[in-house]
């Protein structure tokens, strides 16, 4: 059982004050806050170890240079990958869900293939779509959710046919907070011989994965959301398939042998990592996993899962509040989105603001979703290890006053 | 909480539970859609111009209580006025939610006859930055309007 106040002291940002009261922090689906382990392991190469990666004979480069390897040993095992070479390191998870787009999906489509996500997706994993439909001629098909807010497996079934060449699907909704049933999807689109990759945005932040047993081929994730600095992401593929992908960009570092009229390619992962790499940020990353590690993921995925129900408890006696997720903590992580008729999302926001507590209030860049359920913005809240029920006491009291302050008492 | 008392005055949940002005025109002859597309806000404005002057005005919308009762008090502020004098008032309101606009002291809500009339409520927006953008939506939306009724 994870004890939060045990964890908060090591996050620096967390002792600050908002408007005069201690911080609630319940934004971390947008962006965690970094322990002080990971600020320092950053700042530790920029005052120490700092030189190009790759590239010099000396000492500096060649500790830069294993420090950035070695955080993507660490990034391997973290999620159970079959070699470090699966790891590619991108600039976030936007830009691991274009390379696999633009690398997989460009040269594979043709007219009348499909690419099959669902209606729940951040705009990250629908835009990209969008573009490289616009190439191909494929077409996009979507997975629909359930009035309880669960992707609808039994319509899934009908979605899958031979014309699906791609799957990409969120592995846990920024705003439902639903976790898929990603094996039995990877199952079927195995079946129909689809690639499948998995946006794990929220899910590698908050649950344990482990890509050999997840049954996709693709996993994007960011460092922003896992402790980790911002500028670093990674695109996990299976070894055999990152061979046959196509980089998205060409540079430096990612080159066998550059002529005049043509070049090859690095082996994996070098040949997606064009350019001087993030690779301080890489190494930051790499101290967040151990941090996480060392408490573990189950543990995480434990805690959210104890907080995700006390805040469904506590915000039902909200008057006229309603849940837009499912009103249970099976298969759902730590983001509880909701709407209170007469309080626009906006309102909240700044009113929560001013009591210090922080949420996120508007479309939560999955307008298809929104526009699904009917709503133009929900406020979130969303958890991670350092929040406690006192951060969710906060947010009910201060929706009390929201209330109040808009008549609706 | 003083300036969250400041920021949502009763005029403007007023006018954010009853907008004035909340209809499609069935005459129009300038209108445009706004949106702020980080937020979600939207509005829509309609107006009937005739000699010069804003005959009709119709705001319909939907979003945060800032943006729809900037909204509001703007059909009220712009109906029957000729269009040189709602441009002087677009650029005073937009002043006005500007950080400079601070120093105007011809925009004293206690002040009788105020120029903006309850418009001015929306002065205590300023101190939360964010927010700004909703009040101005509606009249950015205007002027477009404005500006495809002129080059029209
Ligand atoms: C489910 C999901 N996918 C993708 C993203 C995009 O992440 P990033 O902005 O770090 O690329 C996010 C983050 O907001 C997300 O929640």
């Amino acid at each position: 059982m994870i004890d939060p106040a045990r964890f908060r002291s090591d996050f620096p940002i967390l002792g600050r004050e908002i408007n005069g009261r201690p911080m609630a922090f319940l934004d971390s689906a947008a962006s965690s806050q970094k322990p002080a382990q990971v600020i320092d392991a950053m700042m530790d190469v920029y005052r120490n170890s700092y030189a190009n990666v790759h590239r010099g004979a000396y000492t500096l480069s060649q500790e830069a240079t294993e420090a950035y390897e070695g955080a993507r040993r660490k990034v391997a095992r973290f999620l159970n990958a079959a070699a470090p070479e699966e790891v590619v390191f991108t600039r976030n998870t936007t830009a691991a869900i274009n390379q696999f787009a633009y690398g997989w999906g460009l040269g594979n489509l043709k007219p009348g293939d499909r690419v099959l996500t669902s209606v729940m997706e951040h705009h990250s994993n629908i835009v990209p779509w969008h573009i490289i439909a616009r190439h191909t001629g494929a077409e996009l098909s979507f997975l629909d959710i359930t009035g309880d807010f669960r992707i609808d497996l039994q319509k899934a079934q009908d979605r899958f046919d031979e014309r699906v060449k791609i799957v990409s699907l969120s592995g846990m909704s920024n705003v439902l907070g639903i976790m898929p049933p990603i094996g039995e999807i990877a199952r079927l689109a195995r079946e129909v011989g689809a690639v499948m990759l998995v946006d794990g945005a929220q899910m590698v932040p908050h649950s344990p994965v482990d890509v050999q047993e997840m049954g996709a081929d693709f996993l994007a994730f960011s460092g922003h959301k896992m402790l980790g600095p911002t500028g670093i992401g990674v695109l996990w593929g299976r070894r055999e398939l990152l061979e046959k992908m196509e980089p998205m960009e060409g540079g430096g570092e990612m080159i066998r042998e550059v002529q005049l009229f043509e070049s090859t390619w690095a082996p994996v992962p070098q040949k997606f990592e064009a350019g001087t790499p993030p690779f301080v940020e890489a190494i930051g990353l790499g101290a967040a996993v151990d941090y996480l590690s060392e408490i573990g993921m189950d543990q995480i995925l434990e805690h959210d899962r104890q907080l995700t129900s006390y805040a469904l408890d506590r915000l039902e006696e909200v008057p006229g509040l309603s849940i837009q997720g499912p009103a249970n903590t099976i298969d759902r992580g730590g983001v509880v989105s909701f709407d209170i008729p007469g309080i626009h999302a906006h309102d909240i926001a700044t009113i929560l603001d001013q009591h210090g507590v922080a949420v996120r209030a508007g479309h939560h860049c999955a307008q298809p979703l929104m526009r699904h359920l009917g709503l133009a913005a929900t406020t979130r809240a969303s958890f991670y290890l350092y929040n406690s029920e006192d951060d969710i006491d906060a947010l009910v009291d201060a929706l009390g006053v929201a209330r109040r302050l808009f008549g609706l008492d | 909480m003083a300036s969250l008392e400041e920021l949502y005055r009763e005029v403007i949940l007023d006018h954010y539970r009853s907008p004035r002005n909340r209809r499609v025109l069935e005459r129009s002859n300038a209108g445009a859609d706004g949106s702020n597309p980080l937020c979600g806000d939207e509005v829509r404005v309609d107006l009937l111009i005739e000699a010069g002057v804003i005959t009709d005005i119709g705001v319909t919308g939907h979003g945060c209580s800032i943006s729809q009762a900037s909204g509001s008090m703007m059909g009220d502020a712009v109906k029957a006025k000729a269009l040189d004098e709602v441009c002087r008032l677009t650029d005073r309101f937009k002043g006005m939610m500007s950080i400079e606009g601070a120093a105007d002291p011809g925009l004293d809500p206690e002040r009788p006859g105020a120029v903006l009339g309850d418009l001015e409520a929306l002065q205590g927006v300023r101190k939360f930055p964010v927010r700004i953008k909703c009040a101005d939506l509606p009249w950015t939306t205007l002027e477009e309007a404005l500006g495809i009724y002129e080059s029209g």
